[in-house]
């Protein structure tokens, strides 16, 4: 059911009726296979991918790579487990490469955010270095222009 | 000076394309959402780019070889051998052209002598029947029913075959209905052709994009290899439409024709982008599969849409259009286009302007986004509220 996915991925508002014709199947189906991806937790949640600029929200955003030394027992797990736990984290991802932990972090202001990084994150225990990076500006989210429609170039009708 | 009569009249007296017209009616007003185009929304995959790129960037962009590099010949045979299962000769039976347009062209002018007819089955794409006129040839229209989802039969072939008959066209799959034509079908039609000297122009330029099975071409018939050139090109398979590239492949004697008239006018095909076909040939297997699962929800989505709301649709199983009947309206299809575009701003293209037998219904591509099509779905929807739909 890769392809329900795919669709749901792209536009999770399309509704039943409209995904079945697309996929050829019921309309019953896909209610099925909805609910047994959500039951199953393959689906975690539906949200929508809204340009902040045009919300006149002063929200800041930050990207945070965080150097951990990892435990004997339980590796990375534990730290973050920790730090998901505060509302301020919206994504918290283990990374290849040079540093450990990738966090993305939202608050209300920039000092709002270098206050949690110096006073939460940088003060845990096994937390080693922080690297913190305002976002300025999003060209593209989730696959989706943020501030243009792609215009269509096309002219010729053959 | 008085133009009128230094103009050639072949040219003068050719019609304008009908798409072009309603295209400019269209072009005149603000917000229109167009479902008119004829080629793939999708970029050409990169790996076809960066090797575009790679060649500008190493090498001196001359002239190829007439019909081709020899290794995008190579390709091309392999490619053919693969898909309808058939052996070209790379060296005397395959030019590389400038689209697939320039290989209908130079076809038709090799074979064609004054007076010869020409079947063009229709509906069909707009180039055909002034092709043939300017090869002073005469073309003759098979016009195809929606009863028999506008494949050719060989009853409707049987009846315009004249002792004139020199060539029938076999747009398949189809522009504008998105018909094919099953191996079936095909049999059929050779089954009449077999021992006569008619010889078969097959323009497979939509092969890649079928949704109910694998395209099936008339030379893969038994004796219809020695009869058929066959068309094909990049535009639409690999998202390839600017860069201009097609092929023509042929029995020697015809190959051999055509050559000489691409040699004079062409001299030959864009070099960089016959390096990129290469790549497109050899590596782009997955790219063509991913476009062509994304065209098949789009065409699911928009038969069964028409179908609801009244313009009913049989199930087209090939190329990037639908072809919805507009008779619960009442109108002609010119009407419609009309009125659709002033009222909601909607631009489809009368079918009416793919031959006389396309009247009553309208093409409508899905080379778009899902989301462009929802919303000209919803608009659609309003437009047959008002007017005599089921909606």
């Amino acid at each position: 059911m890769n392809d329900l996915l795919n669709l749901l991925k792209q536009n999770a508002r399309l509704t039943n009726a409209q995904l079945a014709d697309m996929l050829g199947i019921t309309e019953q189906d896909i209610k099925a296979e909805i609910a047994a991806l959500e039951k199953k937790g393959v689906i975690r949640g539906y949200t929508a991918i809204v340009n902040e600029e045009l919300t006149r929200s002063t929200e800041v955003e930050a990207l945070i790579e965080l150097r951990v030394t990892p435990k004997h027992d339980t590796g990375f797990d534990d730290v973050a487990k920790t730090i998901m736990m505060y509302d301020e984290v919206e994504s918290v991802s283990l990374m290849s490469g040079k540093y450990d932990l990738a966090l993305t972090v939202k608050g209300r202001s920039l000092k709002e955010v270098a206050m949690f990084v110096s006073q939460r994150l940088s003060a845990m225990e096994g937390v080693l270095e922080t690297a913190t990076s305002f976002v300025l500006k999003r060209y593209k989210d989730k696959n989706i222009l943020i501030e243009e429609e792609e215009q269509d170039e096309r002219s010729m009708w053959g | 000076m008085n133009y009128d009569s230094l103009l050639s009249e072949r040219v003068v007296g050719l019609k304008p394309s009908g798409i072009r017209r309603f295209f400019d009616l269209a072009a005149t007003m603000e917000g229109v959402i167009s479902l008119g185009v004829g080629e793939p929304d999708f970029s050409t995959p990169w790996s076809i780019r960066k090797e575009a790129i790679d060649v500008l960037e190493r090498r001196k962009i001359v002239y190829t070889a007439n019909s081709g590099m020899a290794d995008l010949r190579k390709a091309i045979a392999g490619y053919l051998k693969r898909t309808v299962h058939t052996d070209y000769d790379p060296e005397h039976e395959m030019v590389v052209t400038v689209g697939g347009s320039e290989a209908i062209d130079i076809a038709i002018r090799s074979v064609v002598n004054p007076g010869d007819e020409v079947l063009v089955v229709e509906p069909a794409f707009v180039c055909y029947d002034p092709l043939v006129r300017m090869a002073c040839g005469v073309p003759v229209s098979i016009p195809t029913k929606p009863e028999n989802h506008f494949r050719l039969t060989a009853d409707e072939l049987r009846e315009k075959i004249t002792d004139k008959t020199k060539l029938l066209i076999l747009p398949y799959p189809n522009n504008p209905t998105g018909a094919i034509m099953r191996r079936e079908d095909l049999e059929a039609i050779a089954e009449v052709l077999r021992g006569t000297d008619i010889l078969v122009l097959t323009d497979e330029i939509y092969c890649e994009m079928t949704y109910g099975g694998k395209h099936c071409s008339i030379v893969e018939i038994e004796g219809m290899r020695e009869r058929t050139i066959l068309v094909n090109g990049f535009s639409k398979s690999y998202a390839m439409t600017g860069w201009r590239l097609g092929y023509v492949c042929a029995p020697a004697p015809i190959t051999q024709q055509i050559v000489k008239i691409h040699q004079y006018v062409i001299m030959s095909a864009p070099t960089v982008s016959q390096y990129a076909a290469i790549v497109a040939l050899e590596e782009c297997e997955e790219d063509v599969k991913r476009m062509i699962k994304e065209y098949n929800l789009r065409r699911r989505y928009l038969v069964e849409a028409f179908n609801r709301i009244g313009m009913t649709c049989f199930n087209p199983e090939g190329a990037f259009y639908v072809f919805p009947s507009i008779q619960c309206t009442g109108m002609t299809s010119e009407e419609f286009c009309e009125k659709l575009l002033e009222e909601e701003k909607v631009a489809v293209v009368p079918g009416n302007a793919f031959g006389a037998c396309g009247e009553g219904f309208v093409r409508v591509s899905y080379a778009y986004s899902l989301k462009h099509l929802m919303t000209a779905v919803e608009r659609i929807t309003h437009f047959l509220e008002h007017h005599g739909g089921k909606a």
